[in-house]
């Protein structure tokens, strides 16, 4: 392309050779057909560069089917008629987009032809279906997509050793844990912008760690235990991390990925993406990557349609529940399972296979949950038969799949499973039909995990006919919360597993009357829950304190629609997020309900802390530690102190250079404001015109003889 | 604080001026007749008849006789404060969109809307003293700024013209030659359209806000932004406080979410901010939409506020005011 001349130079160059640009009509002005002048319309630049893109990707659109019957000329037409058949059912063909070569000595066809399909997912589609289609005995389809020819023409002949690279540390992917202040992390997205920063409540604000737009095309994800950030994309998924800043440390290729989700040890990513079938009437193809996370390496994938994934239970319009597979085993990432009808599929992440190579038939199965600790399976089965099969909650031990415990519930309309995070207890809320089947009773099945023989317990509340908005266990913890009510302002419960004597029984601890609360959001350290009342309330606020069974303060969010508290339990953020249109940003709240600073941004869309893994200290030690907390908490004090000395200086020296600043302002229009008086008397007619005269008190002495009076003063002599 | 709530207007407040003393408050509004009210007991004192059009902006002369209102209803009136009849009309051939007497009282800066393919304007007038000589004539017009300008006023001296609008570059013009001598920076400037601008009370600065969701500090002879106080909603109006370091600005958000939201959300505060440390002092709650028109009354000891509600709220300010320490 020509150099880009700008007006500027045309103008110079003009007036240099004495022409008038104004006078000049531009369009009058016709080149020799042919001629530019070397310089190359805009317009024509733009043509060029979008042709390539009909190409893109080369010839992926086209299969080779390999041994077909060679044929004489009479018999061609009825062999591409055969071939059209099997191949037409799969995608759309091209027109003329079969094309069966024939040996010009002997006219005969070579046994082989090229299908051309309007899309490489078709082509991809129908080398998967057909490759090893037997069409006789003789003749095995080998079929494959032409560009793979290409790239295995590429491979050399000899076999070279791979160089061994020279080994080179990596980065400490924890270095953020190391941080001096032990402050948290978080990620948000607001705009075009993906930031993460510290949260440094002693500053009272956040301060930045890295930035970047349009680091994601969709959302972002912290990895379970916070080493990787997962980042979406059109090609595919990545993740960063790294001791100062964030760099890509992998990528898995999936084209259209929609969902990722990661194993609980971060050890594995599974990507997800479900694609548009070419044919109105088929159904969405779907396809499921698991990528290990360190290597980049493909372990498995898994294709096929909606149907084959969709979960037993709902199969409505949507189908797939998010996530299809579910990891289990705890830390160790060693089995993960998906349900299918009437089957649970459980692998192993050893081999990525089935479990004992096939899948565990349960019958009508609709729903499960793998306990968070053990490789425990919590299976739902619903009532059967028009009630003559009971509903049936049971545990499944992986990998020997045998029944731990099973327990049948009669007149059963829904069952939803909540685990305690530790996996020491399971509670059932059970949804019953009352007697006339028109209305529904909630009661709670609480199973022990960890005691022999898992004993179960029935809890009903203690009005039975309340609703439940929400339960939670309390994390590592023996309670739990239940939101309950029917009225517009419901109670909300505090039960735990153990009352004082006996171990073996549920009690309950407190009931709160009438709260503006939908949302129950536990410490991750538990004893501190935050009661919220989001959507219908408008973001009500609770910090309440369960050891104590009281309230340490309330708050409002106004129109808060997510809450999470950081990963070590001392704060809390709350965010509106661009389903509101208004209020946009977050408040970040001390444990107990301080609210410690706000920032809006607008069109937010994510907030999240950058979880911590595990705490590698023993329990004794941990009870240690919060035996002596005062002897650990002077350091800190001390810490807090220095640190709100040294901002109060920085603050007042800030204010002092402010003032200062204004007051030479200031110094400075007074003087001007002076130098101008005489113009805007002039201005005003004389009239004496500022402020400063008119209210200026003048003390003006004025005397006025009253009266004069004349006495003779006898003399007294 | 107690307000003295004035409903004398049946459609959104646009503007709010006091004369010299602070004993009297003209208000404007979308309705077609501007108000004068008693600023101290908000006590209304009579109407200016004769617009047929909403009235943007209005001045006051420095010796309370005279009134220009600028209108939607494409003319610019004087009146006789006293006993509100009409003392000359000048026509235009758009709607006129704000008004400001010179020092002297000797000329009026009037801009004029974009409208029916002519292009928005600045234009001087000279006002005579007595009206029976006024002139509809043109002193100097002045045309450039792409958009509305919603807001010109007269530099120090009446040497220079600022005015500020939606193509949100504030502009310094020479009023003898109608020559451009400054511009704001657009990097720094705002980013939004400027819905309104607000001199101190000597003249030496003057305060924008704008739809960008913040208000800019400026220094009148220079054009040095000197101070930004950020806000969470569109500014809609705003004013310098004559006897304190105080800044105050209002807004809310655009009149056409106003009935989609709750007046909690809505943020329809004036919001007081300190002048030279940019920090939030505190707000002043009440109108039921976003607020239009601020001003301070000259001694700095109440300010009104006029809302889309059709209020215009009077706040004198309590003793703690005064002691507020930053």
């Amino acid at each position: 392309m020509a150099e880009v001349i700008s007006m500027a130079d045309i103008e110079a160059s003009a007036a240099r050779i004495g022409i008038d640009l104004s006078s000049i009509n531009l369009d009058s002005i016709q080149l020799p057909p042919g001629e530019d002048f070397g310089i190359q319309s805009g317009d024509d630049g733009d043509l060029y560069q979008d042709d390539p893109l009909e190409f893109e990707g080369g010839f992926g659109n086209i299969i080779v089917v390999d041994n077909l019957p060679v044929v004489p000329p009479e018999k061609f037409e009825k062999l591409e008629g055969v071939i059209r058949k099997i191949y037409s059912q799969i995608g759309t063909i091209r027109e003329g987009g079969i094309w069966m070569p024939v040996s010009p000595d002997t006219q005969k066809t070579l046994g082989y032809c090229f299908i051309e399909y309007n899309t490489a997912q078709e082509a991809e589609l129908a080398r998967e279906k057909t490759n090893g289609y037997k069409l006789d005995k003789s003749h095995i389809f080998a079929v494959n997509v032409l560009d793979d020819f290409e790239k295995y023409m590429k491979v050399p002949e000899e076999w070279k050793a791979s160089e061994i690279k020279p080994y080179m540390p990596g980065e400490n992917l924890q270095q953020w844990l190391t941080d001096e202040k032990a402050r948290d992390q978080f990620v948000i997205r607001a705009g075009s912008n993906t930031e993460v920063f510290w949260n440094d409540p002693r500053q009272l604000m956040p301060e930045l760690v890295h930035q970047r737009q349009y680091w994601t095309e969709s959302f972002v994800q912290w990895s379970p235990l916070g080493t990787y950030l997962a980042t979406v994309h059109r090609q595919g998924a990545a993740v960063w991390g790294g001791a100062s800043t964030f760099n890509r440390l992998m990528r898995f290729a999936h084209p259209q990925v929609r969902q990722i989700d990661f194993s609980p040890s971060e050890k594995y990513i599974i990507t997800y993406s479900s694609h548009e079938p070419s044919n109105p009437r088929d159904s969405h193809r779907i396809v499921i990557n698991i990528f290990d996370v360190r290597t980049g390496k493909l372990m498995r994938d898994f294709k096929g349609n909606v149907d084959e994934f969709a979960t037993g239970g709902s199969g409505g319009v949507s189908g797939i529940s998010w996530p299809v597979f579910r990891w289990g085993g705890g830390r160790e990432d060693k089995y993960f399972a998906r349900i299918g009808k009437n089957v649970i599929a459980v692998y192993e992440t050893e081999t990525f296979t089935l479990v004992d190579k096939k899948s565990m038939k349960v019958d009508n199965v609709v729903d499960f949950s793998w306990s968070p600790t053990d490789p425990i399976l919590a299976l739902f089965v619903p009532e059967q038969g028009g009630g003559n099969q009971p509903a049936r909650v049971s545990l499944v031990q992986i990998p020997g799949k045998e029944e731990l415990r099973q327990k049948n519930l009669f007149s059963v309309s829904d069952c939803k499973v909540y685990w305690q995070n530790n996996g020491e207890y399971l509670a059932v809320k059970v949804d019953r039909y009352t007697k006339t089947k028109k209305s529904t009773y909630t009661g709670f099945e609480l199973f022990r995990i960890k005691e022999r023989d898992i004993p179960i317990e029935v809890l009903e509340l203690d009005n039975k006919n309340d609703k439940i908005i929400a339960f939670a266990w309390e994390p590592k913890g023996h309670r739990f919360a239940v939101i309950h009510g029917d009225g517009p302002r419901p109670d909300i419960s505090f039960y735990s597993m153990r009352t004082s004597q006996n171990t073996g029984r549920v009690s309950k601890l407190m009931t709160l009357k009438s709260k503006q609360a939908n949302a129950l959001y536990w410490s991750p350290a538990g004893r501190y829950i935050l009661l919220a009342g989001l959507k219908g309330f408008n973001g009500q606020l609770e910090f309440y304190n369960v050891d104590e069974l009281e309230t340490m303060a309330t708050g409002e969010h106004f129109m808060a629609t997510d809450i999470e508290w950081d990963p070590t339990g001392r704060y809390v953020a709350t965010a509106v997020t661009s389903v509101h249109e208004m209020e946009n940003g977050f408040h970040i709240w001390s444990f107990n309900g301080k609210l410690l600073y706000r920032i809006s941004r607008d069109h937010f869309y994510q907030f999240l802390w950058r979880p911590r893994p595990p705490s590698l200290l023993t329990t004794e030690k941990e009870e240690e530690i919060a035996k002596n907390l005062k002897k650990y908490s002077k350091k800190y004090e001390a810490e807090d102190q220095d640190v709100s000395m040294q901002l109060n200086e920085q603050d007042r020296k800030k204010r002092k250079m402010l003032q200062d600043q204004w007051n030479e302002w200031v110094a400075k229009w007074k003087q001007w404001h002076e130098e101008e008086r005489q113009f805007r008397i002039q201005l005003r007619d004389g009239e004496a015109s500022d402020e400063e005269e008119e209210y200026e008190a003048k003390e003006v002495e004025v005397e006025e003889v009253l009266d004069v009076s004349e006495e003779i003063v006898a003399d007294q002599d | 604080m107690r307000p003295i709530l004035m409903k004398g207007h049946e459609r959104p407040l646009t503007f709010l001026r006091y004369n010299r003393e602070g004993d009297l408050l003209f208000s404007c509004a979308k309705d077609h007749t501007p108000n004068v009210w008693f600023a101290d007991n908000g006590e209304r004192l009579g109407t200016y008849r004769g617009h047929n059009g909403a009235v943007w902006c209005c001045d006051v002369s420095r010796d309370s006789m005279r009134l220009i209102t600028a209108s939607a209803d494409q003319t610019v009136k004087l009146w006789n404060v006293q006993n509100g009849t009409q003392l000359y009309s000048f026509n235009f051939d758009s709607p006129a969109k704000s008004v400001d007497f010179s020092v002297g009282d000797k000329l009026a800066v009037i801009t004029t809307d974009p409208f029916m393919g002519l292009p928005s304007a600045i234009q001087v007038k000279q006002i005579a003293r007595d009206s029976s000589d006024q002139i509809s004539d043109s002193v100097l017009t002045i045309k450039g700024p792409v958009g509305r300008i919603n807001r010109a006023v007269w530099g120090p001296l009446n040497k220079t013209i600022i005015s500020a609008g939606e193509d949100t570059v504030i502009r310094v013009w020479d009023t003898e030659t109608g020559q451009l001598l400054k511009e704001s920076d657009k990097e720094t400037g705002h980013q939004k359209t400027i819905t309104s601008l607000s001199k101190s009370a000597d003249g030496s600065h003057f305060l924008t806000g704008s739809s960008d969701k913040s208000a800019k500090l400026w220094d009148m002879r220079t054009l040095t932004l000197i101070k930004t106080y950020v806000t969470e909603r569109p500014v809609n109006a705003c004013a310098i406080s004559p006897l304190l370091d105080h800044v105050v600005i209002g807004g809310g958000q655009e009149a056409v979410h106003v009935t989609t939201t709750d007046r909690r959300a809505g943020k329809f505060e004036a919001k007081f901010f300190h002048k030279i440390l940019q920090e939030e002092i505190g707000g002043v709650k009440g109108h039921f939409g976003p607020i239009n028109a601020l001003a301070f009354n000259p001694d700095g000891r109440s300010f009104s506020s006029g809302g889309e509600d059709g209020y215009v709220r009077l706040h004198h300010f309590d003793s703690d005011y005064f002691n507020i320490r930053m």
